[in-house]
Parts: C-alpha cells; sequence; structure tokens
C-alpha cells in the first residue's frame, strides 16, 4: 500500500497568477512524458520484471506521484486567482468551460491522457529501454518549460524535476546493466 | 482557505524536505548498489533523523501522515495542518 505523507518533495513557490505558464506547465502533468505516464508505466511493469530491478521501478514510481503533486501545486498557484478574461487571454477558455479551474489530465494542447502513452511488453530489457527513453524525454520537456518562464521560483522548482530524471535515467541505465551482468553469469555457469 | 502559517511551519518543512530528499537518493541509489555498506549507514543514520525532524513538525502543525502513521489529538486533527498545495 502506499502512505501519503502531507508535504510537497520539494517546496513550490509561485511569484504571481499566470495562468499561460500553467497552460504550458499541464504538458508534464497529462502530457504523453509527463509525470502520471511515468508513475503508471513503471508501478505497472514492476509485477513481471526480474526481482533485482522491481525495487528500482517500485521506488522511481512512487516518487513519480509526488513529483505528479508538484506540478499540480503549480498550476493550482497559477490559476487560483484568475478571472475569466486571464483565463480567456491565456487561451484556457476550452479547458475553463469543461473544467472551470479544475485541474484535468490532458497535454498542453488540450489532448486527454491516455494508456496509449506508455508500454508493458513483459521484456524487462524493452520496458527498461521504454523507462530510460521516458526520463530523458520528460528531461527534455522539463528544459523546455525552464526556457518558456522567466518565473525566478517556477524555475527553480522545475530544475530540480528535471535534476530527478537525469537520476531516474541513471539508475534504470543501472538496472540494464544488472540484468546483463545476470545473463551473463548464467552462460558462463 | 487555512490560517497564516508562522515562520517556523517552513523552517521545519524545509529541513524535513531536506532530510527526505537525501533518503529518497540513498534509497535510490541502494536500490542498485545494495553491497555500499557506507550509503547504508548513511541512509540509517537520515532514518533516524527523519523521525526525530518528523516527531517535532507533528507537535506544532499536526500529523504528517494518516493511517496510524502518526498520532492524533482529540478531536481527529489529520486535517489540522494545510494540504501541501495550500502553502
Amino acid at each position: 500500500m502506499w502512505i501519503y505523507e502531507k508535504k510537497l518533495q520539494y517546496p513550490v513557490r509561485v511569484s504571481k497568477c499566470d495562468p499561460h505558464l500553467a497552460k504550458l506547465l499541464i504538458e508534464q502533468y497529462g502530457g504523453a512524458d509527463g509525470e502520471l505516464a511515468a508513475a503508471l508505466r513503471y508501478l505497472n511493469q514492476r509485477y513481471t520484471v526480474p526481482d533485482k530491478v522491481i525495487g528500482v521501478l517500485n521506488d522511481i514510481g512512487t516518487e513519480e506521484f509526488a513529483h505528479l503533486e508538484m506540478i499540480a501545486t503549480m498550476v493550482y498557484k497559477l490559476t487560483k486567482d484568475a478571472t475569466p478574461e486571464q483565463i480567456e487571454a491565456a487561451g484556457l477558455a476550452p479547458h475553463y468551460a469543461d473544467h472551470d479551474k479544475a485541474l484535468f489530465y490532458h497535454n498542453a494542447a488540450g489532448v486527454p491522457f491516455t494508456a496509449t502513452y506508455i508500454q508493458a511488453k513483459g521484456d524487462p530489457i524493452a520496458d527498461l529501454y521504454e523507462d530510460i527513453a521516458a526520463e530523458e524525454k520528460a528531461r527534455a520537456t522539463y528544459q523546455w518549460l525552464i526556457d518558456l518562464t522567466d518565473d525566478p521560483d517556477i524555475k527553480d522548482s522545475l530544475k530540480f524535476l528535471r535534476e530527478r530524471e537525469v537520476v531516474h535515467s541513471l539508475r534504470f541505465r543501472e538496472c540494464v546493466e544488472i540484468l546483463k551482468e545476470e545473463q551473463d553469469s548464467k552462460k558462463i555457469f | 482557505m487555512h490560517k497564516q502559517l508562522p515562520e517556523e511551519y517552513y523552517k521545519l518543512l524545509h529541513d524535513l524536505q531536506a532530510v527526505d530528499f537525501v533518503l529518497v537518493e540513498l534509497n535510490l541509489y541502494l536500490d542498485t548498489h545494495p553491497d555500499d555498506k557506507n550509503a547504508v549507514e548513511q541512509y540509517n543514520h537520515y532514518a533516524h533523523k527523519k523521525q526525530l525532524l518528523k516527531r517535532d513538525f507533528e507537535q506544532q502543525f499536526g500529523p504528517l501522515q494518516g493511517f496510524g502513521n502518526s498520532y492524533s489529538r482529540y478531536p481527529f486533527d489529520w486535517k489540522e495542518a494545510p494540504w501541501p498545495w495550500q502553502v
């Protein structure tokens, strides 16, 4: 089971109301390379990977939910004081028409989340290479988002998330090496 | 939506986040390096530190965890500390 802890993994501060930035950040909430996709991908793959790498998938999958909460907090804080006029000027009127200021799992272009963003192949190397790619794509997305904002507080939180993708990618690469080593030792004996 | 929080809330929260970050990093590292004795010692050291910080925080601002992982005052005070997106 999971135990919820009533705090963010890393502080999220917001300098000003900015629904346009929120519209971009939602990419990492319900987008193809976002935190929801990451969490669901790893926690689903963990059942059928070799014992030696279950822990990594379990624990990174869990951390992704903490990142999802950070993104949600950014979006919430950036939009909570926005007027309908500001929402419309930010291009969020179609979102507002359906959801008011509620968050929803879609990407920056409004495309709703789909399970087709993720895969579970039942082949550990195939799954781990997908996971490495997912982390690198998420890292790139965070870089594009950092480039798109001048809010120093949001930049700080996004940089933290970008660095986490780097660490996750490294851990998944180590998993590949661990499985290769195991495979090689079987051939020798 | 929520009461004004004292400076102490943010300070204790920050200390806890710092220790918890060390623990997340060590946990992921140890998942792929289980034989690193020094890292296991660090992990246990910070696990203990986390418990002390968690207790300090909870005495002032209410439970951080539900489902019996934190104690409650009467009436049930799980809702007392603000939710993370409200601070």
